[in-house]
């Protein structure tokens, strides 16, 4: 009885809060996908009384979500966003492992200092690293005329670098690399060395014990880090707004100018709920495979 | 001899990456300290960027507001985030842990555009309210998380015995418990500081018109292009998160592994 009281009155107002502020906002805007957008933005009355009649009739439709599903646009910005979701975290990925790896291998008297390293520059508001990379791919930068130059002396034309879709995936990459690195390192750490060793011992290569011992075994720091990276990722509208041009725009945007500037809060909505419940599902699948093949894999051995 | 040559081929691969994340970092605070309006080659030192960032009543206005905002919510969010990490690390509360563990996992931009129409919806007007509620909101599972983790592997006896010595549960809770976890507590209350100070997702959906935070500053100024005064504000906002932050990890070092 006691335990009980103590255990409401911690956790009822955290609840409360939450609910208030997280969960009914989320059930709100399923439902809003609903609704049918307002001659002025927003949505209509959802309940409207015929003037004469005196008839009730309820404002909902499937209207938003079937234009949503069918706009050729909207596909095409999604596809677009899952491409370089999908490629921003591969490079985070091929990027992170070997420095996840390194500083799981160091020295543990330097490992406190290269972790904090990685997580500084994750903890500067985001839009100064962007900002940083306008700079160096901008027009007149060193890197964009070194890259022309080289471009060039091979015959073909000159390009932007800044503005473009390959600014867009840098920067992508370069925000959410910590996100990669912090969760792999967390499960390369706890590896077993003597595992690495027996292989050795046994007539593996260099090669071979990572491919069938570490590569497997750091499938969870994988998963982990690929879900911190692709979820965020696909809804970035600032990055394609500062860094890309109008064929890198991405959902993110499309989302953004439905809420903020046309004002039609149903296909805003479910533009919304359609790229969360996308990227969450595909996180899953990823991991429900991975976890069945890496386990068989793992089991026959 | 071959193990010797793989961390080589590590330490390599590591050094590039760590090249990657801070090339960019280093050329920007470099280029704040440049005698030129734009980022193209170096002239000579100055501070006069840092000078005509102090002077700029707008920008400065809008830091003093994220900081008066980042204290306000992460308070709360400490309060808030503390009670529910003592409860989770207590008791098995699963609707709870969704509650703190989804927002975290979810992207912002569907935490910011629904916000924005919950406040609408309900004609809360958009402003410094509606910033500090929805900061408030997405702190509390940092730190939640902060707590329970210091809390991790605690003995929970000492609680026990303060009450079998006739302490109420809130002197217990108070006096026994709260100075047992407190690193872990300012530790997510730095976190959550950070959090709502660099915010920028949430605080542009949130805002409505008139009211100003740094991010939405600066990223009215990036529309515009580059200039230096954009430098020097981001090199004190990164000398700023770097000492949060190493104070923060001095306090709970668990809590980044």
């Amino acid at each position: 009885m006691f335990k009980l009281t103590e255990k409401y009155s911690l956790s009822l107002a955290p609840i409360v809060y939450l609910i208030l502020l997280f969960l009914l906002p989320t059930i709100i805007m399923v439902f809003v996908a609903f609704r049918i957008p307002g001659s002025y933005g927003g949505v209509e009355p959802l309940i409207v009384k015929g003037a004469s009649s005196g008839h009730i009739t309820i404002n909902m439709s499937l209207d938003s979500i079937k234009f949503a599903l069918s706009s050729k646009f909207i596909w095409q910005l999604f596809l677009r966003s899952m491409v370089y979701s999908i490629i921003t975290t591969l490079c985070c990925l091929g990027l992170s492992y070997p420095l996840a790896m390194m500083v799981a291998k160091s020295n543990k008297k330097y490992r406190d200092i290269l972790l904090l390293l990685v997580i500084i520059p994750f903890w500067s508001c985001f839009l100064i690293r962007v900002y940083a990379w306008m700079i160096i791919l901008g027009p007149q930068s060193a890197v964009n005329h070194a890259i022309n130059y080289l471009i060039e002396s091979f015959g073909f034309a000159a390009v932007n670098l800044l503005y473009s879709p390959v600014a867009v995936i840098i920067c992508l990459v370069y925000i959410n690399l910590p996100f990669m690195i912090l969760p792999l390192y967390a499960n390369l750490e706890k590896h077993d060395e003597a595992l690495i060793e027996a292989s050795r011992d046994l007539g593996a290569s260099r090669w071979q014990s990572f491919w069938k011992i570490t590569l497997p075994l750091s499938m969870p720091g994988i998963l982990a880090g690929g879900a911190l990276v692709f979820i965020p990722s696909i809804g970035m509208f600032v990055v394609p707004e500062l860094v890309g041009n109008n064929c890198s725009l991405m959902i993110g945007n499309l989302i953004k100018q439905q809420f903020l500037q046309t004002m039609n809060w149903p296909l805003g909505s479910v533009t919304a709920i359609v790229m969360t419940v996308s990227v969450l599902a595909i996180s899953a699948l990823v991991g429900v495979i991975a976890s069945r093949t890496g386990g068989l894999r793992y089991a026959n051995k | 001899m071959q193990t010797n040559k793989l961390s080589k081929l590590l330490v390599f691969g590591g050094i590039v990456t760590f090249l990657f994340l801070y090339i960019p970092l280093v050329v920007l605070i470099l280029y704040s300290f440049n005698d030129s309006r734009i980022n193209v080659g170096w002239v000579g030192f100055t501070l006069k960027w840092y000078q005509v960032l102090f002077a700029d009543q707008q920008l400065v206005a809008a830091a003093l507001n994220s900081l008066l905002i980042a204290v306000i919510a992460s308070t709360v969010s400490v309060i808030l985030g503390t009670m529910a990490g003592v409860a989770l690390h207590r008791y098995k509360i699963p609707f709870l842990t969704a509650l703190v563990m989804v927002p975290v996992a979810a992207p912002e931009l569907l935490v910011g555009v629904s916000l924005l129409l919950f406040f609408l919806l309900i004609n809360f007007t958009l402003g410094y309210a509606s910033i500090i509620l929805a900061h408030t909101a997405f702190c509390i599972s940092f730190v939640t998380i902060a707590v329970k983790s210091r809390m991790f592997g605690m003995d929970d006896s000492i609680i026990d015995a303060a009450r079998d010595l006739g302490a109420s549960p809130l002197k217990a809770f108070c006096l026994v418990l709260i100075p047992s976890i407190l690193p872990g507590i300012i530790a997510g209350w730095l976190m959550a500081f950070t959090l709502s100070l660099d915010d920028f997702v949430i605080t542009f959906f949130t805002a409505g018109v008139g009211s100003s935070t740094l991010p939405l500053a600066i990223y009215s100024m990036l529309k515009m292009g580059v200039t230096p005064e954009i430098n020097a504000a981001s090199t004190i906002i990164i000398l700023f998160t770097l000492i949060l932050t190493s104070i923060a990890t001095k306090l709970s070092p668990q809590l980044f592994k």
